[in-house]
């Protein structure tokens, strides 16, 4: 009947990165039918027309350079990796105190915490880094001590500067973001919470705390998508990540397409990657209606 | 909804000119940074330096108009392979790996590669002297190849552009830069420079990688414009015009052996 | 180590001007990006909820993978390979190399991705229209391009305004990026009057008051637009 298979394939077709049909969530015969409608004549079509573009791909441009390269690519896809789990963990660590400050705090914290979020979300992420690591750098001369500090060792390198600045960034969105999510809890738990003679701080450990968190879980997850879209600019610090090892290739071989694409391909296995790490963190969290 | 779309295309369509393939004006691409004494913007957005003066002679001696087009440095070969500029004038060495992807014109200047460290630090531009050194270096560069192959014992940072590469040897995150001696000679004479760093000196030579001399990067098989730059290259050096322009900057021959 | 406001001044030897001249080449940029990554927008939201199951694939497929790749590497990649594709494309059919200006290959970059994110906002905001509404249409004869002049975009407009305010503030910010491939908006003339003069901390100040007030204004002229859109509705 056409009225179902409407009905069928609009949320089929209608997939984006968080709504794709939990095939993984179906189980035996109903992961088997939604298998097959998956399969419609146009996609196997599709799938044929990308199959034979790819092939097109690995035949006609050159791939040599794949070999050569390999260690220092996996070498920059692990540097990415790391740069985002630890500025993803770092940032929402300094996020929560922003959010929360803002909604319950005295003003002279919220203000503060609000300026900075709001400073961090209207300038470029590039424009932060550059005044990091050069603005930073120009100040270094005009300070002969810090050389001898114990400091300088770390001052001296270029990772620093580009995990403070995802670091912060990261803590700036995020904080607008556990701002919603905490003034977003209703007010009559908060409340049944006082009449129950909870403290503040128990109030805040067992109540606002963790709703706050599970109502904004499913944004924090796309954040921590788009995070990992953030970390090839540390490139432009020297940094090698992934995207750096691409730079370099691009230089040495003159290459204009095939570079390109192959670092598109890592990004797009990547964020594949993360999807399902997020959705497998979600299927484990407690979300009872938030 | 079909007036929008025929609005759309018609306005994406006006606003790609295209371009007349004719010698008349051409786009000579420089690096979009700072790098004195050759190419130095002003406040303005005008840019000025001994490069950009020799480009004006040359352009004007082979008739041409020349249309100063700044471009990452990074994607300035790119840039000419795709027709976003027409020729390439900003201190290009002449190497046989870039002559598989595009043509050069004669030589119009050539000048040592030197290493300039921290002051505090004494040590000579030699393998053994860079040895567990930070040496930084400006990303396709002949001296990006030559760190590479010579100095495997230290460590190369490489850069963007030439001017980060030197900022962060002020800032004491590099030990040293290796770069070309004029420009390196400009940058000891400012005062960031005078203060934090000296010369270490030459580099040994190496002319398969370093290359004779600087030359004007050309699209493959675009010769006409080649033999027009070449022949304008002489005229400017045999009238004097090259010397004249080079006096005003440097009290030594640039155009080198 | 004061900050020497000569530095900012507006005509030479001040670099004020060059900053202003970036910003202004930032707005431009970000305009047409933010326009022509709308109309994009609006046919990819009619592709994909209208249109046939091949075109919904295709545009999942787009928004996809723009919204997978980073926008660096995308920007790159259109910048480079794609102005180069289009060249051999015209030389394919025998013109001559189109000489792509730089504004507009910033241009095309920008909508290029603004035109997945808005895909998915128009759509949601779209899907939100009441279903009555687009009936009613159908019942007086309207043609799509009709229904969709008339009562769909007005009437998504609501909707979809926090979105869209959202993205013009993406798409300002996007432009920074061009900066890597030497393309001189706000970001990159700022780094090269601070490369100019050392003065980095100062002039990426300056830039960066730039760039928020950039925001804070255009926040508060969405507001305005929302509150205009919202007229008649019931309180938020």
């Amino acid at each position: 009947m056409p009225g179902a298979a409407s009905r069928v394939c609009e949320p089929m077709a209608a997939e984006t990165l968080e709504t794709t049909p939990g095939m993984s969530r179906l189980t035996g015969p109903a992961r088997a039918g939604a298998l097959r409608r998956w399969w419609q004549p146009h996609r196997v079509v599709l799938v044929l027309v990308a199959t034979v573009l790819v092939v097109l791909m690995i035949t006609t441009m050159r791939w040599d350079w794949l070999p050569k390269y390999s260690d220092r690519l996996l070498l920059g896809a692990w540097r990415t990796v790391w740069l985002l789990a630890l500025s993803v963990v770092i940032g929402f660590l300094f996020a929560v105190p922003l959010g929360f400050v803002q909604v319950t705090g005295p003003k002279f914290l919220a203000w503060p915490a609000r300026g900075f979020c709001t400073l961090i979300r209207g300038t470029p992420l590039l424009l932060q880094l550059w005044l990091l690591y050069f603005g930073l750098g120009s100040l270094f001369p005009h300070m002969p001590a810090i050389r001898h500090s114990f400091l300088w060792d770390y001052l001296r390198l270029s990772w620093p500067y580009g995990l403070l600045a995802l670091t912060l960034s990261f803590a700036g969105y995020e904080g607008e973001v556990m701002r919603g999510a905490f003034a977003g809890v209703p007010r009559g738990e908060l409340e049944a919470a006082r009449a129950f003679g909870m403290g503040r701080f128990t109030t805040l450990r067992r109540i606002w705390l963790p709703r706050a968190f599970y109502r904004a879980l499913p944004t924090l997850g796309g954040e921590v998508i788009m995070q990992l879209k953030s970390t090839p600019l540390v490139a432009t610090i020297t940094v090698v990540d992934v995207y750096g090892v691409i730079a370099q290739v691009r230089q040495d071989t003159y290459l204009v397409y095939s570079p390109l694409i192959f670092l598109a391909f890592v990004y797009m296995c990547l964020t594949g990657v993360l999807v399902l790490l997020v959705r497998l963190l979600e299927s484990r969290m407690p979300v009872r209606g938030a | 909804m079909k007036l929008l779309m025929k609005l759309a295309i018609a306005a994406l369509a006006l606003a790609l000119p295209l371009s007349a393939a004719q010698a008349e004006t051409i786009k000579v691409g420089i690096a979009a940074e700072p790098y004195p004494p050759f190419t130095v913007p002003d406040a303005s957005g005008h840019w000025g330096g001994w490069e950009i003066d020799i480009m004006q002679a040359v352009c004007k001696a082979a008739d041409l108009t020349c249309k100063v087009t700044p471009v990452s440095w990074d994607g300035i070969i790119p840039a000419l392979k795709s027709g976003k500029i027409d020729m390439i004038f900003n201190s290009m060495s002449i190497t046989a790996d870039r002559e598989k992807e595009i043509d050069f014109s004669d030589k119009y200047y050539n000048t040592p590669t030197v290493i300039v460290g921290q002051e505090s630090e004494h040590f000579k531009p030699t393998p053994e002297g860079l040895k567990g050194k930070i040496l930084g270096v400006q990303v396709s560069t002949v001296h990006e190849a030559y760190a590479r192959k010579h100095f495997p014992d230290a460590t190369i940072k490489v850069y963007q552009t030439q001017d980060e590469a030197n900022q962060d040897l002020v800032a004491g995150r590099i030990d040293a830069t290796q770069a070309d001696g004029v420009a390196m000679a400009a940058f000891l004479k400012s005062s960031d420079g005078k203060s934090c760093c000296d010369l270490k000196g030459d580099v040994a030579p190496d002319e398969a990688i370093l290359g004779p001399g600087v030359g004007a990067g050309i699209r493959k098989g675009d010769t006409k414009l080649k033999d027009k730059i070449n022949a304008a290259i002489k005229k400017i050096r045999a009238d004097g015009t090259y010397q004249k322009i080079s006096k005003k900057y440097f009290d030594f021959d640039i155009y080198g052996g | 180590m004061g900050i020497d406001w000569h530095l900012l001044a507006l005509s030479p030897p001040g670099w004020g001007g060059m900053l202003l001249r970036g910003l202004a080449t930032t707005l431009e940029v970000s305009g047409g990006g933010y326009v022509v990554g709308l109309l994009i927008g609006i046919a990819g939201a009619v592709g994909k909820l209208y249109g046939g199951p091949v075109s919904r694939d295709l545009w999942e497929c787009y928004t996809t993978a723009v919204r997978a790749i980073p926008e660096l590497v995308l920007i790159v990649l259109i910048y480079y390979a794609g102005t180069d594709a289009v060249n051999r494309l015209m030389a394919v059919f025998g013109h001559q190399a189109v000489d792509i200006n730089g504004l507009v290959a910033g241009i095309f970059v920008i909508a290029v991705v603004q035109g997945a994110y808005s895909t998915e906002v128009l759509r949601g905001a779209i899907k939100a229209v009441p279903f009555g509404e687009i009936e009613a249409a159908r019942a007086f004869g309207m043609s799509s391009g009709q229904m969709l002049r008339r009562i769909t975009l007005p009437a998504m407009l609501p909707h979809a305004i926090p979105g869209l305010a959202n993205l013009w503030l993406i798409a300002t910010k996007d432009t920074a990026l061009l900066a890597v491939v030497g393309f001189t908006e706000l970001t990159l003339a700022t780094r090269e009057a601070g490369g100019a003069t050392k003065a980095y901390f100062t002039f990426f100040c300056a830039a960066g008051l730039l760039y928020l007030m950039v925001t804070l204004v255009s926040n508060q002229f969405f507001g305005i637009i929302e509150r205009h859109a919202r007229r008649g509705q019931p309180g938020m």
